[in-house]
Formats: structure tokens, sequence, C-alpha cells
């Protein structure tokens, strides 16, 4: 490709603007498994509720705690697009 | 009591009005910035993820998540005091609150672990969501992240902070609406990289305090405006990353100790260390034991887990509240509190109910995976929270 247009390119790649992508990556990226494992989880427990609702309570209990592992995931991508933007 | 339609066009003409205001203020050159009068935004929020160190006694220095862990332990020791005295065996008032928190838990513990149990894990699990949730709640009162120490902006300092306001020196220094900020670049430290200890200390203090001044030239700061950073005196104590861990590191104590105590040492640790099978020849024991060694590390990995979860949502939801109020103060704020509101109680159920979950499963006997009470519904448990 043209020199013309790849050395400008380059040089605007800055280690700030670097850090700044890798931080929106990070979290981008990071979000989208347990964004996919949360939704999963919670229809397969409205289908359990919807088949015998008087397991309520059990049913309830059980999908929250998923729900909190599968959002640790997020977290742990959070807490690293935090630490590049912040810390490094 | 003035009606709603008139409460409603006299609200819409005062934000009207306050507007005009503001740009009067703008024509007039009185103020600079539209969007910060008009919004009436404060100064950009200074966003750290460590503690603040406020004062130092002896060796032991006192960070504002600290004080503020003290508070939340005096107002729970106060909360308990005054639930208790003057029993009734028909509760009202404060004691019926506080009983219907503790049959709520109660029944939690019971119908996760089984009735005996569920009783003993109760007061390990109960202090566990108590102290945190109302860490987390009093984290939403105003004061918090407002009121604090100001931090001069100086070189010495070991991190350097880039942002900072611009406030005159008085009595009690107030951050305006429309407060200036001074930004300082991080200066180039690589002409220090060939010294070492002492000397690269100063070396890299000289480059930053020139950083500063020359920052200061630029903005046109006069002697007697000063800078600063806010060093909030309370800061919620999940967000300081020492406060999850040791929970954290007491929720993995207690379920070691509820396991060999339960099981005996040497059948708990055969858990993990599973030998049965390889003892007697049988050469599919090798499957056996790394599945234990797994579940050992997994059993390290949940430490870390446990941490970031409740320390990455608290500070998440710190630097979403602060930057909120920043863009359109108090307005913006209000749904992300009652998202921290919502956010602050799960979390505290969750990291309760984990701890709970994995006691009872140290507890099983070996392949005894499933926890005793599942059929027996736990009574206004879930619906507690």
């Amino acid at each position: 490709m043209d020199l013309a247009i790849i050395v400008p390119v380059l040089l605007a790649l800055t280690d700030d603007s670097m850090r700044f992508i890798g931080a929106g990556v990070a979290i981008g990226v990071g979000s989208f498994g347990p964004a996919l494992g949360i939704g999963w989880l919670v229809s397969k427990a409205m289908e359990a509720l919807g088949r015998n609702p008087e397991a309520q309570p059990v049913i309830q209990t059980n999908m929250i705690l998923g729900i909190a592992f599968a959002e640790a995931i997020a977290i742990y991508a959070l807490v690293v697009a935090v630490m590049i933007g912040f810390v490094f | 009591m003035p009606r709603l339609r008139t409460l409603i066009i006299v609200g819409v003409l005062a934000i009207f009005l306050g507007q005009v205001g503001g740009l009067v203020m703008i024509k007039a050159g009185i103020a600079e910035d539209l969007l910060k009068v008009v919004l009436l935004r404060g100064a950009k929020p200074a966003i750290e993820i460590k503690a603040e160190q406020l004062w130092k006694i002896g060796f032991l220095p006192i960070t504002n998540t600290l004080l503020t862990a003290w508070i939340v332990v005096l107002f729970l020791i106060g909360l308990a005091y005054m639930a208790t005295r003057r029993m009734a065996l028909i509760p009202s008032g404060l004691q019926n609150l506080m009983e219907a928190v503790v049959e709520g838990l109660l029944g939690l513990a019971v119908g996760t672990a089984g009735e005996k149990e569920g009783r003993r894990f109760f007061p390990v699990i109960a202090t566990i969501f108590l102290f945190i949730v109302v860490a987390n709640w009093f984290a939403l009162l105003p004061v918090f992240n407002a009121i604090g120490k100001l931090e001069p902006l100086g070189a010495e300092k070991k991190e350097f902070h880039e942002e900072s306001v611009v406030y005159k020196e008085s009595g009690l220094a107030l951050i305006y609406p429309g407060a200036e900020t001074l930004s300082v670049e991080e200066p180039e430290l690589s002409a220090c990289s060939g010294l070492s200890g002492h000397e690269k200390t100063e070396c890299q203090d000289e480059a930053r305090a020139q950083a500063i001044e020359v920052a200061r030239e630029e903005k046109g700061l006069k002697a007697d405006e000063k800078t600063a950073i806010i060093a909030p005196y309370l800061r919620s104590m999940n967000t300081d990353l020492m406060s999850p861990m040791s929970f954290a590191i007491a929720s993995a104590i207690f379920v070691e100790y509820w396991g060999i105590s339960a099981l005996g040492f040497f059948a708990y640790a055969g858990k993990f260390f599973n030998f049965s099978k390889l003892a007697k020849g049988d050469p599919m024991g090798v499957i056996d034991f790394f599945v234990g060694i797994l579940e050992f590390i997994a059993e390290i990995a949940r430490l870390i887990s446990f941490t970031f979860r409740l320390f990455g949502n608290m500070l998440a939801g710190e630097i979403l509240l602060l930057v909120m109020t920043f863009l359109i103060p108090f307005l913006l704020a209000l749904p992300f509190y009652g998202l921290e509101l919502f956010v602050g109680a799960i979390q505290a159920f969750v990291f309760a109910m984990l701890t709970l979950v994995f006691g009872a499963l140290a507890v099983a006997g070996h392949g005894g995976h499933e926890a005793e009470g599942h059929a027996q519904e736990p009574s206004g448990a879930v619906a507690a929270h």
C-alpha cells in the first residue's frame, strides 16, 4: 500500500491511543460471552419455571447463583479495562 | 398543598429560567464554559482505584475505606443493640424488622444446607450478608466521595495525578460549579532511567515538578490559585481491594474449617488428593486423581473470583455514579442510584449464598453432592431479598 497512507496511521498509533483502544476492546469483547451465558441461563430458568411453578424459590435462588457466576467473568473484563485505562 | 399540574409548570419554568440566567452570565463574560454553568457541573472527578490514605497512626495507615468500615461496624452494633433491648414476645418496630431479616437468612441457610448444618453456618452467612449489604448501601449517602481533604498536586507523591482542580485558598475550600481544572501531562521520564535508587527518585521528582510548573504557566495561574485533588473522607468500603479480599479469605477459611470439622482432616483432604482407587491398583484412579487436583485448583481460584466479583461491581458502580453526577448533576445520577441499591443487595446476597453453597458441598461426603433440603421450600427466604 501507499507509504503516504501507512506512515500517518502508524504515527497516530501513540501509546495513549493504544491504551484506550485496549481498554475499549477489553470490556467490549469481554462482556459478550457473559451476556450470552446469562441469557441462556435465564431462558432455561424460565422454561423450568413454566413447567413447574411450585418450585419457584428453588429455581429462582439457583438462577441468581448462576447469574452471579456468569457475571463475575464480565467483571473480570471490566476490572482489566479499568486497570488499563487508569493504572497503566 | 398545590396541585400537581401547578408544581410541574413551576418546575419547568424554574429550570428554563435557570438556563436563561446561565446564558446571560455567559454573554456578560462572567462565566466561561457554557455547559458547565448551564448544567451546574462541578470539576471532573479524579477516579482513583487505590484507597486514599488520610492519616497515619504509628505505622498503620488509615484509609478512607477503613474509616467507612469502622462506621459501618459501629452502625451494625448500634442496630443490634437498639433492636434487642426491651425484647417483647410479640415484636414490633425495629425488633420486628430485624427478626424478619434473621428469619429470612435462617430459612435460606437451612433450605440450602439442611437443618443441622444450616444452623451451624448461619452466623457466618448472616454476618457476611449484613456487613456487605449495609456497607454497600451506606455508600449511597450524599456525603460519600464528596467531602474530603485537598491533596495538593505535588511532585513528591509517588502517584502523579494528571487532573486537578484549581481553587483559591481559604478556610473552607469549596469546589463550585464551573471550577477550572488543570491538566498536567505526565513528563518523559526516560532521562532518569540511567540513574538508580535515591538519584532516580530525585530526578523523577524534578521532572514532575517541571511539568507542573509548565502547566501552571500555560494556564496562567497566579500564585494564590492552588491546585489539588479531593481525597474523600468517606468512601465505599468494598471499593478498596483489601475489603473483598478479606471477605473472600475469611469465607475460604470457614469453608475449609467446616469441611475438616465435619469429615475429619484426612477424609476431607482425600476429596482433593484422591488416592483411593490408585491405592487398590486400579488404573482408572488416575482420572480421579486429576479431578481431585482440578477441584483443589478451583478452591484456590474461588478466592480470586469472590474478591473480584464484589470489588469489580462496587468499583464500577462508584465510577458510574461519579461520572453520571459529573455529566448532569443530580438528574442523571438518579436511575443509577436505583441500580446501585439493587446491585449492592444482590452482591451481598450472592457472596453469602456462594459461601453457603460451598460450605454445604464441603461437608457433604464423598460423592454426596446433593445438598439436603432442596425439596423443602425455604419459606420466604428468597422473597426476603
